[in-house]
């Protein structure tokens, strides 16, 4: 690049739209539409190759006939300890995730840390320590790193990034393009619990028993599922922009349809609560150890029955379908009967007035 | 969960509308009034569930779409002040000003930060005493009593750094404004419930005497909702025009007596403009003069804004009934929430976003089997 002008975004011709915000807004990390403007109009319209396009969680390719994913995510996560989990069990299974959504067996991670001077060292050792037990029980080694300490205010306590490296076994072909009409769509369990877990303490929610972050690494859960079927189209952890961002990212990519049941959507009683008092929709709320595949009908029961046997997979439920109809949308049949479109957020969620 | 559970039986829904279609011989329209019945008609696909006969308009209930534009401008001034912590409800931060919204500001640097509830703004006021705290003080009966709360407590803690800028707005007279306008279409409401959980609805009966309306205050589930349009329906059927109430369960006729005179205490009526439908006399509140230093208004002297709205938006006609969201030309092209020209595209409670969000494909998805 050296010296050369500062590009004026408005100038660059691509056929999408990108909004007329002059800056960055919070929103635009929200994981819905203002987050797909900023990676396609920004990101991929530079970076463009055939591995990233897919936008997948992670990227796949191939090293000497070897088959490998490769992933990265950053967590910025406040408070950084929270009901359940820390902002390092976050940061090593959110990677974990990602390979194994890719269809991979994770095996290597890096971390890199950018903390804000000020910061005890008994926090930090809290953070560490939790992630390595979090690496030991998902079976990666924590292999590279990076340190950077910045000015007080400079920062907001911690922020971790970390990237992974997974092995593709032969004949595993996931990717968010392959849904099929006539595909079950399964979720894994109670959904929306992440993101409750988080706002409750934010926003000082008392509840009987806290509601705990579900953070977990999926992947023996999803190498139970490949032993009993290697047909499994599409994984997707539902995290920000929760499990209606998801559908939508994959509805899109494999042009298809989907119809769900809302009264098969799995919540538990105090996360609906929760989400009546803030204002929220659960379908739009993080997860952190919830998957959803797309199964063909023929594999589906047993998928079903793998993923039930495990102890992440307990809660697992077939939710709808992939149709022919309106591809690229959503469609729910709602408790009482009506049919509505269960469209990709905009931004953040924002809680109602009233 | 109780309370909730019942009201989005999917049998007890099943036998409401059951009874409407029996119930309704010819053609009815009937405007639910508050934004969050218009949220749960969308979002449960009730009206795939009613007969033909019967047309649902969705009314000026939604605090975020009848703010006018100028009050929105004043907002985006005071919280760019470096000396100011601009506190608001969640979905007013993405209404968009003239040339931009509070989200904007934010990212610009100004402090906007999203509330809950208008006692946390004062919260926020006594722990940052080198900066002015003001609330965006917007919405119907229904949140002016927690506003007026904030006020109240300000005052007795003797607090110099907080203020409202007051924006409120009163449901009753924003029916007659649209029952007495020559191309009203509307024979009878659901009422707010929630208003009424405030205000209760003694207010509502020389209204439907005057315009001869049958008006049922209604809640807020799915089973509320039908049983209000049955209740309604019935009504209009046997030649009846009268004021029941269908929210037992909240609302009694008196309204919440406590809250009233906090209301008294703290705020004056007064005439305000409406976006999209314009001054209506004695449709709002502001604060009293006792309490002129929380008037943000005073506090910050921002003065007059004059304001032009897009032409291509018909929000005003979505916001009387006399047109649906889909009608409109801009909708889902030039107008979408990403990119709102209109505030009933913000909020979810907005007729527009609701049709955007929920109902785009509406007209091609065949009513599903109940149950």
């Amino acid at each position: 690049m050296g010296d050369q002008q500062p590009v004026d975004i408005n100038q660059i011709s691509c056929p999408l739209p990108i909004s007329d915000y002059k800056q960055v807004l919070l929103a635009h990390g929200g994981g819905g539409k203002l987050t797909q403007q900023l990676i396609q109009k920004m990101f991929l319209s530079q970076f463009q190759n055939e591995y990233l396009e897919p936008l997948h969680d992670g990227a796949v390719f191939s090293v000497n006939g070897t088959r490998l994913a490769f992933s990265t995510d950053s967590y910025v996560v406040n408070p950084i300890f929270f009901p359940g989990g820390t902002i390092g069990e976050l940061a090593v299974n959110g990677t974990v995730n990602d390979l194994a959504m890719c269809g991979a067996r994770p095996r290597y991670l890096s971390a890199a840390f950018i903390i804000e001077e000020g910061l005890s060292m008994e926090d930090l050792w809290r953070v560490v320590v939790s992630m390595q037990e979090a690496a030991r029980k998902s079976g990666v080694m924590l292999v590279t790193g990076d340190t950077k300490v910045v000015d007080r205010g400079k920062g907001d306590r911690i922020f971790i990034n970390t990237s992974g490296v997974g092995v593709v076994d032969a004949g595993i072909n996931v990717s968010p393009k392959s849904a099929q009409v006539g595909d079950k769509i399964i979720v894994s369990g109670l959904i929306a619990v992440h993101g409750i877990a988080i706002m409750s303490v934010r926003e000082g929610l008392e509840f009987d028993t806290p509601i705990r972050s579900d953070t977990a690494a999926l992947n023996d859960l999803v190498q139970a599922m490949f032993a009993v079927s290697k047909n499994i189209h599409v994984l997707r952890d539902p995290t920000r922009g929760g499990v209606a961002s998801a559908l939508n990212e994959i509805a899109s990519s494999s042009n298809v349809g989907m119809k769900i049941l809302e009264e098969r959507i799995p919540l538990s009683e105090d996360v609906r609560g929760a989400c009546e008092i803030l204002g929220l929709d659960p379908l739009y709320v993080a997860n952190e150890g919830k998957l959803i595949a797309f199964v063909p009908a023929r594999d589906s029961e047993q998928v079903l029955a793998a993923m039930r046997g495990h102890p992440l997979g307990k809660g697992s439920v077939i939710i709808g379908e992939v149709v022919s109809d309106y591809p690229g949308t959503v469609i729910m049949r709602s408790r009482i009967g009506g049919n509505r479109v269960v469209d990709m957020i905009s931004g953040e969620q924002l809680p109602r007035i009233c | 969960m109780r309370y909730i559970d019942e009201y989005r039986d999917a049998g007890a829904a099943r036998q409401y509308a059951e009874m409407i279609r029996k119930t309704t011989t010819r053609p009815w329209t009937l405007m639910e009034i508050c934004g969050g019945q218009t949220h749960t008609i969308v979002k449960f696909g009730i009206e795939s569930l009613l007969p033909r006969e019967l047309t649902l308009v969705h009314g000026p209930g939604c605090p975020v779409c009848v703010t006018p534009l100028e009050i929105i401008d004043k907002a985006i001034i005071i919280a760019s002040r470096p000396d100011v912590i601009f506190t608001s409800f969640g979905d007013m931060l993405r209404v968009p000003g003239s040339t931009k919204d509070l989200l904007s500001v934010k990212a610009e640097g100004g402090n906007v930060r999203m509330v809950y509830s208008p006692l946390d703004a004062v919260k926020i006021a006594q722990q940052n005493p080198e900066k002015k705290v003001v609330f965006f003080a917007v919405g119907f009966e229904t949140t002016a009593p927690a506003n007026a709360m904030s006020v109240w407590q300000a005052k007795r803690l003797g607090l110099k750094n907080f203020s409202i800028l007051c924006s409120h707005v009163l449901v009753p007279p924003a029916m007659e404004a649209l029952l007495s306008s020559p191309a009203n279409l509307v024979q009878g409401f659901l009422a707010a419930g929630h208003v009424c959980t405030v205000m209760g609805f003694e207010e509502y009966f020389p209204i439907s005497a005057k315009y001869n309306v049958p008006i049922v205050v209604t809640g807020f589930e799915p089973v509320d909702i039908l049983q209000g349009v049955y209740m309604t329906v019935k009504q209009l059927e046997e030649g009846r025009r009268e004021v029941e109430n269908q929210y037992a369960r909240s609302v009694r006729r008196e309204g919440n007596v406590p809250a009233q005179k906090l209301l008294a205490e703290v705020f004056d009526v007064t005439d305000r403009k409406w976006r999209g439908i314009g001054s209506i006399p004695r449709s709002g509140y502001r604060l009293k003069k006792e309490y002129a230093e929380y008037d943000a208004d005073i506090v910050f002297d921002v003065g007059n804004i004059t304001v032009q709205e897009s032409p291509l938006c018909i929000a005003g006609l979505v916001l009387q009934g006399l047109k649906k969201p889909h009608e409109c030309a801009a909708f889902g092209k030039q107008c979408t929430p990403e990119r709102p020209l209109g505030a009933p595209m913000v909020s979810s409670e907005g007729a527009c976003a609701a049709y955007y969000h929920y109902r785009r494909f509406a007209t091609e998805l065949s009513p599903a089997p109940v149950g």
